[in-house]
């Protein structure tokens, strides 16, 4: 079970030219997230938007549109959204909320929707909460740090970070330059190295770029209610998809990845227990 | 099912089922012990539910006219329902009644609890007796006052008298904010040790959270009432923990290489004693109260996968 439960798998992209421009790969969160807006699903979002300081991106509550496409694009360090949810629910007064999250941050989310012990009528009010593929995040001082200690840049200069095709990749006005991940495997915090999580198991959907083609995404779809409302999206025209089969590098890439991520996640999880150390999992 | 609920219920507590006849008679027992108390303190409330009883017999009496007469046998079978159900005790000591306010909160379930699955037999202003009756699940509110005698007793008789002991709320879990009392008050300036419960009795079962919200505790009284032990099972856990503070998280989550900087502990707090800052809760000690809400809450402390695809129906 490298991908956890879901209900269907598919290469999908937002058709709105404006969220493609600005999206990290299909743009399948905005898309999802203002779709959601629009018909009033959610009442507002809270994404990781952009801040002062060059990619240390702040947990923003977004109540329009233009709001959750100003945060598009994948910021590899932490927002860490559950920490404005309550203020979402009662300062301003949202009963249906939407947000965005790494595989750990939808366990704390859904934990807290299992054992809801301190967040009184919180719990409820988490109307879409969409996935994203994570394999590891970095602190904001470490990208600084490999970017330029070994990418000769600035996190000022840098327009777009991605990883794929084994390199972590950075996009500045004069080019864009690569770094062998294992050059970036020191720089993650360390919390990650136990995480078995890959895509986002307990998302209502995730999705994530492995799998499909540049500009397209992968999405599962998982909850009921994920289901209903990508559905609903794609049949709105708001996203287009493409069977899995079709794509290529395909569902093959991601098992392998996913069932990686485990793998080495069981280990380090043995080698801590053998130290006496605590693991969740 | 009324047999499966009590055994449910012993299960729950480590008991063995006992023989129902034996049983029953000393239930029969103690509920008279129970009621003639009840009857001997409550004589006016008694004839206002006299009266109502009357109206609703005559209600019940047309019904009865109308349909089909109702037999003999399920009439039985009501009565012994009724027997059945669970008893339940509610202990106030030291606290502000935030969990009692929670629990009345459910105001969509209350009804059908208290009629259908519980009897309440003891509690602070809901049942006032002189003498604590026998329960099979005591809800004790609030930390306890060692220089408080009647705090301290009442705590040792719940113990005796009740099958299970529940922490319920952070201050009977933890003491949380009554942990930074200093005495000097009107009218018992020498009250300044607060402690939780388990300081001074062997608890069974802790639901913290200051307070512990409406929605915990109707989870909590449908696993008790389906003798669902997974649910229940990391309250259980957390019985015996006594001492909670912003800093568990530092010494148990970040200092052992778990923290992923998720936000959920920031989330959990009732007083913005956390922020993130370098992507981990940073601790502010003047405004922590001690309620453990961060650290139950980190998905890092322990996670439970099983009980959350089960409810996402994954």
């Amino acid at each position: 079970m490298a991908f956890g439960t879901y209900k269907e798998v598919v290469s999908a992209r937002a058709t709105d030219k404006a969220i493609q421009k600005v999206a990290q790969d299909g743009g399948i969160v905005s898309a999802l997230l203002c779709y959601a807006l629009e018909e009033n699903i959610i009442e507002g979002a809270i994404v990781a938007g952009d801040t002062e300081d060059a990619w240390k991106p702040e947990p923003t509550i977004a109540m329009t549109p233009e709001e959750i496409i100003a945060a598009a694009g994948t910021k590899y360090t932490f927002s860490p959204n559950a920490i404005r949810l309550k203020e979402a629910v009662r300062q301003y007064g949202l009963e249906k909320i939407g947000t965005v999250g790494t595989p750990c941050q939808i366990m704390g989310l859904r934990k807290m929707q299992s054992y809801p012990f301190a967040t009184r009528f919180v719990a409820d009010k988490l109307a879409l909460i969409i996935g994203i593929f994570c394999m590891e995040n970095f602190p904001r001082d470490s990208l600084k740090t490999f970017v330029e200690g070994k990418m000769n840049s600035s996190l000022e200069n840098v327009n777009k970070m991605d990883i794929g095709k084994g390199k972590f990749w950075i996009t500045d006005p004069e080019k864009e330059s690569g770094l062998a991940l294992k050059e970036t495997h020191g720089y993650e915090q360390a919390g990650c190295n136990i995480c078995l999580d890959y895509v986002a198991e307990l998302a209502d959907v995730s999705t994530g770029s492995v799998g499909s083609p540049d500009g397209w995404s992968t999405v599962f779809t998982r909850t009921d209610n994920g289901a209903d409302i990508f559905t609903a999206a794609v049949e709105a025209g708001v996203i287009e998809t493409k069977p899995m089969d079709d794509v290529k590098p395909g569902l093959e890439l991601l098992e392998k990845l996913a069932n990686g991520k485990k793998d080495k996640g069981r280990k380090e999880i043995e080698r801590r227990v053998n130290m006496g150390l605590p693991s969740p999992f | 099912m009324l047999d499966g609920l009590k055994n449910k219920l012993r299960k729950f507590l480590g008991l063995e089922a006992k023989p129902d006849a034996e049983d029953d008679e000393a239930k029969a027992k103690l509920k008279q012990e129970i009621k003639s108390e009840v009857e001997a303190q409550s004589k006016p409330a008694e004839e206002a539910k006299k009266a109502a009883d009357a109206a609703a017999e005559e209600e019940a009496k047309k019904q009865a006219e109308s349909s089909e007469q109702i037999s003999k046998e399920s009439s039985t079978q009501e009565v012994e329902k009724v027997a059945d159900k669970p008893k339940i005790g509610y202990i106030h000591m030291s606290g502000c009644t935030g969990d009692g306010m929670s629990l009345t909160e459910n105001y969509d379930i209350l009804s059908t609890l208290l009629t259908d699955m519980v009897d309440i037999v003891y509690g602070t202003t809901l049942v006032d007796l002189w003498e604590m009756p026998e329960m099979d699940l005591a809800l004790v509110e609030g930390s306890v006052c060692l220089q408080d005698e009647h705090s301290v007793k009442e705590l040792m008789e719940v113990r005796e008298k009740s099958g299970l002991v529940c922490a319920f709320g952070s201050c009977a879990m933890t003491g949380c904010f009554t942990r930074y009392a200093r005495g000097g008050q009107l009218a018992q300036p020498k009250h300044e040790s607060f402690v939780p419960i388990s300081d001074l009795i062997k608890v069974d079962c802790a639901i913290p959270g200051c307070p512990a919200s409406p929605e915990i505790i109707a989870k909590v009284v449908v696993a008790l009432i389906n003798g669902d032990m997974d649910y229940l099972q990391p309250m259980l856990d957390m019985a015996a923990c006594n001492l909670a503070c912003g800093c568990d998280l530092q010494t148990n989550v970040v200092s052992k290489a778990l923290c992923t900087g998720c936000g959920t502990c920031v989330l959990a707090c009732p007083t913005r004693a956390l922020e993130m800052v370098e992507g981990r809760p940073s601790h502010n000690k003047n405004r922590c109260i001690k309620c453990g809400a961060c650290t139950t809450h980190c998905p890092r402390t322990w996670f439970p996968a099983e009980q959350i695809k089960k409810d996402l129906g994954l």
